[in-house]
Protein backbone atom coordinates (compact mmCIF):
# COMPACT_ATOMS: atom_id res chain seq x y z
CA UNK A 1 0.00 0.00 0.00
CA UNK A 2 1.49 3.45 -0.78
CA UNK A 3 0.65 6.23 1.35
CA UNK A 4 1.30 9.98 -0.26
CA UNK A 5 2.64 13.33 1.78
CA UNK A 6 2.53 15.88 0.21
CA UNK A 7 4.94 18.87 0.00
CA UNK A 8 4.13 22.37 0.07
CA UNK A 9 6.66 25.14 0.40
CA UNK A 10 6.76 25.11 3.80
CA UNK A 11 6.08 22.04 4.91
CA UNK A 12 7.59 21.36 8.08
CA UNK A 13 6.42 17.42 9.14
CA UNK A 14 5.99 15.86 5.23
CA UNK A 15 9.54 13.83 6.61
CA UNK A 16 8.18 12.29 9.84
CA UNK A 17 4.69 11.81 7.66
CA UNK A 18 6.99 9.42 5.40
CA UNK A 19 8.19 7.70 8.27
CA UNK A 20 5.33 7.32 10.54
CA UNK A 21 3.79 5.62 7.22
CA UNK A 22 7.02 3.11 6.40
CA UNK A 23 6.84 2.58 10.51
CA UNK A 24 3.27 0.77 10.06
CA UNK A 25 3.99 -0.66 7.00
CA UNK A 26 2.92 1.53 3.74
CA UNK A 27 5.66 2.41 1.15
CA UNK A 28 5.80 6.58 1.32
CA UNK A 29 5.52 8.39 -1.85
CA UNK A 30 6.78 12.02 -1.57
CA UNK A 31 4.36 13.99 -3.89
CA UNK A 32 4.74 17.49 -4.74
CA UNK A 33 2.61 20.68 -4.51
CA UNK A 34 3.26 21.90 -8.07
CA UNK A 35 2.28 18.63 -9.76
CA UNK A 36 -1.01 17.42 -10.45
CA UNK A 37 0.10 13.76 -10.35
CA UNK A 38 -0.88 11.46 -7.48
CA UNK A 39 1.41 8.65 -8.23
CA UNK A 40 -0.87 6.24 -8.00
CA UNK A 41 -1.27 6.08 -3.93
CA UNK A 42 -3.98 4.62 -2.19
CA UNK A 43 -4.05 7.21 0.88
CA UNK A 44 -2.79 10.81 1.09
CA UNK A 45 -1.43 12.86 4.02
CA UNK A 46 -1.49 16.81 4.10
CA UNK A 47 1.06 17.17 6.39
CA UNK A 48 1.97 19.64 9.30
CA UNK A 49 4.02 22.86 8.92
CA UNK A 50 3.41 26.51 7.85
CA UNK A 51 2.88 26.31 3.97
CA UNK A 52 3.34 29.64 2.51
CA UNK A 53 4.20 31.41 5.90
CA UNK A 54 0.64 31.13 6.81
CA UNK A 55 0.27 34.20 4.39
CA UNK A 56 -3.18 35.20 3.75
CA UNK A 57 -4.76 32.69 5.95
CA UNK A 58 -3.52 29.84 7.41
CA UNK A 59 -3.43 27.01 4.61
CA UNK A 60 -5.33 29.11 2.07
CA UNK A 61 -2.57 29.42 -0.36
CA UNK A 62 -1.80 25.97 -0.25
CA UNK A 63 -5.40 25.01 -0.49
CA UNK A 64 -5.32 26.16 -3.89
CA UNK A 65 -1.94 24.75 -4.73
CA UNK A 66 -1.99 22.26 -8.45
CA UNK A 67 -1.80 19.21 -6.78
CA UNK A 68 -4.73 19.75 -4.64
CA UNK A 69 -7.55 19.61 -7.93
CA UNK A 70 -6.54 16.19 -7.50
CA UNK A 71 -6.28 15.59 -3.69
CA UNK A 72 -10.01 17.51 -3.73
CA UNK A 73 -11.51 14.29 -6.48
CA UNK A 74 -9.62 12.12 -4.80
CA UNK A 75 -11.32 12.83 -1.65
CA UNK A 76 -14.59 13.21 -2.69
CA UNK A 77 -14.45 9.82 -4.66
CA UNK A 78 -13.23 8.38 -1.12
CA UNK A 79 -9.37 7.98 -1.16
CA UNK A 80 -8.55 8.56 2.48
CA UNK A 81 -7.09 11.93 3.58
CA UNK A 82 -5.40 12.86 6.27
CA UNK A 83 -4.71 16.68 7.21
CA UNK A 84 -2.20 16.93 10.21
CA UNK A 85 -2.11 20.68 11.97
CA UNK A 86 -1.45 23.01 8.73
CA UNK A 87 -2.99 19.92 6.97
CA UNK A 88 -6.04 20.22 8.98
CA UNK A 89 -6.07 24.21 8.08
CA UNK A 90 -5.58 23.11 4.14
CA UNK A 91 -8.44 20.60 4.58
CA UNK A 92 -10.57 23.69 5.98
CA UNK A 93 -9.72 26.01 3.70
CA UNK A 94 -10.51 23.44 0.59
CA UNK A 95 -14.12 22.87 2.05
CA UNK A 96 -13.21 19.01 2.18
CA UNK A 97 -14.33 19.85 6.02
CA UNK A 98 -16.45 22.48 7.73
CA UNK A 99 -15.53 25.03 10.23
CA UNK A 100 -11.75 27.33 10.88
CA UNK A 101 -9.08 27.63 12.85
CA UNK A 102 -8.16 30.43 14.01
CA UNK A 103 -5.03 32.01 16.91
CA UNK A 104 -4.97 30.67 19.97
CA UNK A 105 -7.00 32.36 22.52
CA UNK A 106 -4.55 32.79 24.66
CA UNK A 107 -2.52 34.14 22.19
CA UNK A 108 0.53 31.97 22.69
CA UNK A 109 1.95 29.23 20.77
CA UNK A 110 1.15 25.61 22.55
CA UNK A 111 4.05 22.82 22.28
CA UNK A 112 3.29 19.63 24.40
CA UNK A 113 1.85 16.05 24.67
CA UNK A 114 -1.87 16.83 24.53
CA UNK A 115 -4.62 13.84 25.83
CA UNK A 116 -7.25 13.03 23.51
CA UNK A 117 -10.39 11.19 23.22
CA UNK A 118 -11.62 9.07 20.16
CA UNK A 119 -14.94 9.97 19.49
CA UNK A 120 -15.40 8.41 16.27
CA UNK A 121 -13.47 4.95 15.67
CA UNK A 122 -15.34 4.07 12.72
CA UNK A 123 -13.00 6.20 9.89
CA UNK A 124 -10.24 5.15 7.29
CA UNK A 125 -7.88 6.69 10.20
CA UNK A 126 -9.21 5.94 13.63
CA UNK A 127 -11.04 2.10 13.21
CA UNK A 128 -7.87 0.79 15.21
CA UNK A 129 -9.19 3.08 18.16
CA UNK A 130 -12.16 2.33 20.58
CA UNK A 131 -14.72 5.02 20.93
CA UNK A 132 -13.72 6.67 24.53
CA UNK A 133 -10.11 5.44 23.97
CA UNK A 134 -7.86 7.93 25.55
CA UNK A 135 -5.03 9.12 23.58
CA UNK A 136 -1.35 10.84 23.79
CA UNK A 137 0.10 12.43 21.17
CA UNK A 138 1.82 16.11 20.59
CA UNK A 139 0.11 18.86 20.04
CA UNK A 140 1.91 22.39 18.60
CA UNK A 141 0.09 24.87 16.71
CA UNK A 142 -0.60 28.75 16.74
CA UNK A 143 -3.87 29.13 15.24
CA UNK A 144 -5.19 25.65 16.61
CA UNK A 145 -8.88 27.64 17.91
CA UNK A 146 -11.64 25.49 15.77
CA UNK A 147 -14.96 27.53 15.32
CA UNK A 148 -17.82 26.81 13.38
CA UNK A 149 -21.35 28.75 13.69
CA UNK A 150 -23.69 27.38 15.90
CA UNK A 151 -25.53 25.25 13.03
CA UNK A 152 -22.55 23.63 11.89
CA UNK A 153 -21.56 22.80 15.25
CA UNK A 154 -24.61 21.35 16.28
CA UNK A 155 -24.61 19.24 12.87
CA UNK A 156 -20.95 17.82 13.65
CA UNK A 157 -21.89 16.73 17.11
CA UNK A 158 -25.16 15.35 15.60
CA UNK A 159 -23.78 13.28 13.05
CA UNK A 160 -21.41 12.11 14.84
CA UNK A 161 -18.62 13.87 13.18
CA UNK A 162 -16.40 14.36 15.88
CA UNK A 163 -13.54 12.30 15.91
CA UNK A 164 -10.81 13.74 18.80
CA UNK A 165 -11.53 15.99 21.82
CA UNK A 166 -9.14 17.33 23.73
CA UNK A 167 -8.93 15.85 27.31
CA UNK A 168 -8.37 18.34 30.33
CA UNK A 169 -7.50 21.84 29.85
CA UNK A 170 -8.86 22.91 26.24
CA UNK A 171 -5.20 24.30 24.97
CA UNK A 172 -6.67 26.60 22.28
CA UNK A 173 -10.00 27.56 22.65
CA UNK A 174 -11.88 25.27 20.23
CA UNK A 175 -15.33 25.05 21.05
CA UNK A 176 -16.55 22.03 22.22
CA UNK A 177 -12.64 20.66 22.68
CA UNK A 178 -12.69 19.89 18.84
CA UNK A 179 -9.38 18.20 18.46
CA UNK A 180 -10.21 16.93 14.84
CA UNK A 181 -13.07 15.65 12.41
CA UNK A 182 -14.15 13.68 10.11
CA UNK A 183 -16.73 13.70 6.92
CA UNK A 184 -19.74 11.88 6.48
CA UNK A 185 -18.11 8.87 4.49
CA UNK A 186 -15.26 8.87 6.97
CA UNK A 187 -12.22 9.10 4.30
CA UNK A 188 -11.02 12.46 5.39
CA UNK A 189 -9.75 13.04 9.30
CA UNK A 190 -8.37 16.40 10.37
CA UNK A 191 -6.68 17.13 13.53
CA UNK A 192 -4.51 19.58 15.07
CA UNK A 193 -2.37 17.50 17.02
CA UNK A 194 0.18 15.44 15.64
CA UNK A 195 -0.25 11.45 15.09
CA UNK A 196 3.19 11.09 13.24
CA UNK A 197 5.29 12.23 16.34
CA UNK A 198 4.46 9.20 17.94
CA UNK A 199 5.15 6.30 16.23
CA UNK A 200 8.49 4.87 17.44
CA UNK A 201 8.81 4.45 21.14
CA UNK A 202 12.05 6.82 22.00
CA UNK A 203 10.58 9.65 20.05
CA UNK A 204 6.97 9.86 21.60
CA UNK A 205 5.15 11.51 24.47
CA UNK A 206 5.82 9.90 27.79
CA UNK A 207 3.74 7.36 29.54
CA UNK A 208 3.29 5.50 32.51
CA UNK A 209 5.49 2.64 31.60
CA UNK A 210 8.40 5.19 30.23
CA UNK A 211 9.79 8.13 28.84
CA UNK A 212 9.05 8.93 25.37
CA UNK A 213 7.58 5.76 24.88
CA UNK A 214 3.83 6.72 23.18
CA UNK A 215 3.27 5.81 20.05
CA UNK A 216 -0.59 6.52 19.95
CA UNK A 217 -0.08 8.38 16.43
CA UNK A 218 0.70 4.82 15.00
CA UNK A 219 -2.80 3.37 15.06
CA UNK A 220 -4.04 6.11 12.34
CA UNK A 221 -1.43 4.69 9.86
CA UNK A 222 -2.17 1.08 10.66
CA UNK A 223 -5.92 1.87 10.49
CA UNK A 224 -5.46 3.26 6.73
CA UNK A 225 -3.54 -0.06 5.78
CA UNK A 226 -6.17 -2.15 6.83
CA UNK A 227 -8.44 -0.91 5.90
CA UNK A 228 -7.22 -0.77 2.19
CA UNK A 229 -6.11 -4.15 2.13
CA UNK A 230 -9.08 -5.60 3.56
CA UNK A 231 -10.87 -3.34 0.47
CA UNK A 232 -8.06 -4.89 -1.96
CA UNK B 1 -2.81 50.91 -13.62
CA UNK B 2 -6.21 51.58 -11.34
CA UNK B 3 -6.00 49.65 -7.81
CA UNK B 4 -9.12 47.95 -6.77
CA UNK B 5 -9.37 48.17 -2.89
CA UNK B 6 -10.46 45.27 -0.79
CA UNK B 7 -10.59 45.36 3.17
CA UNK B 8 -11.30 42.18 4.90
CA UNK B 9 -12.23 42.45 8.96
CA UNK B 10 -12.46 39.05 12.07
CA UNK B 11 -16.12 38.88 12.24
CA UNK B 12 -16.97 40.99 15.53
CA UNK B 13 -17.92 38.18 17.34
CA UNK B 14 -14.16 36.24 16.98
CA UNK B 15 -11.68 36.83 19.71
CA UNK B 16 -8.95 38.96 17.84
CA UNK B 17 -5.88 38.29 19.57
CA UNK B 18 -3.60 40.85 17.55
CA UNK B 19 -6.23 43.56 18.17
CA UNK B 20 -6.61 42.93 21.76
CA UNK B 21 -2.76 43.12 22.20
CA UNK B 22 -2.53 46.17 20.75
CA UNK B 23 -5.70 47.74 22.50
CA UNK B 24 -3.64 46.64 25.99
CA UNK B 25 -0.93 48.64 24.57
CA UNK B 26 -2.67 51.80 23.87
CA UNK B 27 -3.91 51.77 27.54
CA UNK B 28 -0.87 51.54 29.12
CA UNK B 29 -0.08 54.55 26.92
CA UNK B 30 -3.09 56.28 28.14
CA UNK B 31 -3.97 60.09 27.37
CA UNK B 32 -6.34 59.52 24.12
CA UNK B 33 -9.99 58.81 24.22
CA UNK B 34 -9.26 55.12 22.34
CA UNK B 35 -10.99 52.50 24.30
CA UNK B 36 -10.44 48.95 21.38
CA UNK B 37 -8.96 48.46 18.32
CA UNK B 38 -9.43 45.63 16.14
CA UNK B 39 -7.05 44.71 12.82
CA UNK B 40 -8.04 43.39 9.79
CA UNK B 41 -6.52 43.24 6.25
CA UNK B 42 -6.38 45.38 3.32
CA UNK B 43 -5.28 44.17 -0.21
CA UNK B 44 -4.90 46.59 -3.55
CA UNK B 45 -5.42 44.60 -6.36
CA UNK B 46 -3.72 46.29 -9.63
CA UNK B 47 -5.66 46.78 -12.63
CA UNK B 48 -4.61 45.82 -15.81
CA UNK B 49 -7.29 48.45 -18.24
CA UNK B 50 -10.30 49.99 -17.28
CA UNK B 51 -12.44 49.14 -13.86
CA UNK B 52 -15.71 48.00 -15.01
CA UNK B 53 -18.59 47.17 -13.56
CA UNK B 54 -17.90 43.60 -14.42
CA UNK B 55 -14.32 43.79 -12.55
CA UNK B 56 -15.82 44.82 -9.59
CA UNK B 57 -17.86 42.37 -9.57
CA UNK B 58 -14.93 40.05 -10.42
CA UNK B 59 -13.07 41.69 -7.45
CA UNK B 60 -15.79 41.25 -4.89
CA UNK B 61 -15.87 37.24 -6.08
CA UNK B 62 -12.16 37.11 -5.43
CA UNK B 63 -12.95 38.82 -2.12
CA UNK B 64 -15.34 36.35 -1.35
CA UNK B 65 -14.33 33.53 -2.01
CA UNK B 66 -10.08 33.62 -2.16
CA UNK B 67 -8.85 36.95 -0.15
CA UNK B 68 -11.44 36.36 2.78
CA UNK B 69 -13.18 32.83 4.56
CA UNK B 70 -16.64 33.70 5.46
CA UNK B 71 -16.55 30.79 8.45
CA UNK B 72 -13.92 33.58 10.21
CA UNK B 73 -13.48 37.18 8.71
CA UNK B 74 -16.47 39.31 6.53
CA UNK B 75 -15.13 41.52 3.44
CA UNK B 76 -16.04 45.33 4.50
CA UNK B 77 -15.17 46.84 1.34
CA UNK B 78 -14.65 46.40 -2.42
CA UNK B 79 -13.83 49.88 -3.63
CA UNK B 80 -12.08 51.73 -6.75
CA UNK B 81 -8.87 53.43 -5.26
Amino acid sequence: MKIGVVTFPGSLDDRDAQRAARIAGAEAVALWHGDHDLQDVDAIVLPGGFSYGDYLRCGAIAARSPIMREVIEAANSGMPVLGICNGFQVLVEAHLLPGGLIRNDHGDFVCRDQGLRVENASTAWTSGFEVGQQITIPLKNGEGGFIADAETLARLEGEGLVAFRYTGLNPNGSLNDIAGLTNERGNVVGLMPHPEHAVEAGFGPDTPDAMRSGVDGLTFFTSVLQNTLARA
Amino acid sequence: MPTIVVEVMPKAELLDPAGKAVAGALRREGGHPFSDVRIGKRFELTVDGEVTDAVLAQAQKLADEMLSNSVIEDVVKVTVA
